[in-house]
């Protein structure tokens, strides 16, 4: 690896921790992010020369906050500074901070950055342009990339976004116990946002957006990493990295998903479901179960079936119905159906799915369910009506196109059953 | 003489390299292991899943489980092993049996994400 990609991924590993000490030290983002990149052009100048300092992040505060410090001086004059007294001497200043930023405030530090792209008065698309921009660092350009939107747009995205963040009060205090497990459950699931957001792409744009789901990963196993005995950041990270490795199965060459069943198992990234199923194994022991947890231990079913008919869909019924309890929709009961039509038939997951009818009425996968349940069900001129109401449903054409291969499936997987009819 | 290399690095850094950056360390590496192998000079060669995956017991009585890895600094690791286990608790109990055996101390319990058996006779 060359010394630039070294320092590359050196400074992207640092990003979060500096930033958020830089935020806490001047409690101002835009302060912080500047001082966070003139940190980054001096550790260009200086890494090469003069090698890379024993603790990046540390080096990358101290440069930042002094030149922030100067520039503060420079700009406002009258305006008291920060705090902590500036540190001149590079070498004993990097070992001091180092102490200080093993305790607690490294921890909290990541978590408030994580948090203040969680805001509620954001809509879920800002909060993630938001967290990709701070947290990851990515450039507006790579974040248009990936939103599938003009970087022009994506930019004044980030730049309201960031002013209404400003406007909101941002408690600066090290958070209590309990204020701190609920920053923590509201960064869980904006990092399953980013996931989600890379996941649901379609076969032609899946690889753009490949990075929202590899950095949703790298952000869930940082919290993880600050958060060791939480068994939901488990179960979250198992459950990102699980889905994440059958990526490179998802889609045929022409771009057209692959369901699940269909897909060829050997191109799931093995390593990942490594990962994965060990993660969630640990979180299992805490006996602390959780949506995430529940959710990672349906992936993790799928991943263990070498064969889609090994799968152990009694387990996904039981999981799904945990699962219900905790987080009640009837998307999730309509994910169940699946599992019960494979474990008790067609009709039992039917009779399910019916009473859903009002709450799903525009909801493209509910007719795409039932008019796959109804042609198991060989009730084939009611499956093609709910198939077409499916794809008039469709929010875009790859779901679309996903319900019309569903519906070439159980067509193609019907016929025998067709042609033993028109026998009789 | 035998020798263990142990391999440390900062795994923030590691975990930020893309996937190019880290299949050209492997391939890399793979040509001073391939030359290893060749000459028979090569035992196992494991690469780690990330920290947040390890599990520590700390040796005590009764013992106590841990999430995450080893963190002490006045213990130092004197030795490894590489067990095949269905899952964590198949692990932890092997990790028992070897702490009553020679309790003080403790293990980390970490998946191993890639193995190389190697060419060593022993």
């Amino acid at each position: 690896m060359t010394d630039a990609a070294w320092i590359d991924a050196a400074l992207t590993s640092a990003r979060p921790q500096a930033v958020g000490a830089l935020l806490r030290y001047f409690r101002n983002l835009d302060i912080a992010e500047e001082a966070f990149q003139n940190a980054c052009l001096r550790a260009l100048k200086s890494w090469p020369q003069n090698g890379p300092p024993r603790d990046p992040a540390a080096w990358l505060i101290m440069v930042g906050r002094n030149a922030a410090i100067d520039e503060v001086r420079r700009n406002r004059k009258q305006e008291p500074l920060p705090e902590d007294e500036p540190i001149s001497d590079l070498g004993d200043a990097e070992t001091v901070l180092a102490e200080r930023l093993d305790g607690s405030h490294y921890r909290d530090d990541i978590l408030r950055l994580l948090f203040i792209c969680c805001h509620p008065g954001l809509p879920a698309t800002q909060q993630i342009a938001l967290a990709l921009r701070i947290v990851s660092g990515l450039t507006v350009k790579q974040i248009a990339r990936a939103f599938l939107v003009r970087e022009a747009a994506m930019e004044q995205r980030i730049t309201r976004a960031k002013a209404r963040v400003a406007d909101a009060s941002v408690p600066f205090e090290t958070p209590g116990a309990v204020e701190r497990t609920e920053r923590l459950s509201a960064v869980a699931a904006m990092i399953y946002l980013i996931f989600n957001e890379g996941y649901s792409a379609s076969g032609d744009t899946a690889e753009i957006r490949a990075p929202l789901c590899e950095e949703a990963i790298r952000l869930a196993r940082l919290l993880l990493r600050l958060f060791q005995g939480e068994p939901e950041i488990m179960g979250l990270t198992a459950l990102l990295l699980l889905q994440h490795a059958r990526a490179a199965a998802r889609f045929g060459a022409d771009g057209a998903l692959i369901l699940l069943d269909d897909q060829d198992r050997s191109r799931w990234n093995q390593k990942m479901i490594t990962e994965g199923l060990a993660l969630i194994d640990k979180a299992m022991r805490h006996r602390r179960s959780g949506p995430y947890q529940v959710q990672a231990a349906i992936a993790a079913l799928h991943a263990r079936a070498a064969r889609p008919e090994d799968t152990d869909w009694t387990q996904i019924d039981l999981l799904y119905g945990a699962l219900e309890i905790m987080q009640p929709s009837p998307v999730v009961t309509l994910n169940r159906a699946v599992a019960v039509s494979k474990v008790r038939g067609a009709g039992a997951a039917l009779d399910m799915i019916e009473p859903l009818a009002p709450r799903l009425s525009n909801y493209f996968h509910f007719f795409g369910v039932r008019g796959a349940f109804l042609m198991q069900l060989n009730r084939n001129d009611e499956a093609r009506e709910a198939f077409d109401r499916a794809i008039a449903l469709a929010n875009n054409s790859a779901e679309a196109a996903h319900i019309r291969m569903h519906l070439d499936r159980l067509i193609r997987d019907s016929q025998p059953c067709g042609s033993r009819i028109s026998k009789k | 003489m035998l020798y263990a290399i142990l391999c440390y690095h900062d795994e923030d850094t590691v975990g930020s390299w893309t996937r190019e950056q880290d299949a050209a360390v492997m391939q890399k590496l793979s040509v001073v292991q391939d030359k290893l192998t060749r000459q028979g000079r090569l035992g196992p060669v494991a690469r780690l899943l990330p920290t947040t995956a390890a599990t520590t017991l700390r040796k005590e009585n009764p013992p106590v489980v841990i999430d995450g890895p080893f963190a002490e600094t006045k213990e130092q690791l004197l030795g490894f092993y590489i067990v095949d286990c269905n899952n964590l608790d198949e692990a932890l109990a092997v990790a028992g049996d070897l702490g009553a055996a020679n309790p003080g101390g403790a293990y980390e319990i970490r998946p191993v994400g890639l193995l190389n058996p190697g060419s060593l006779k022993t």
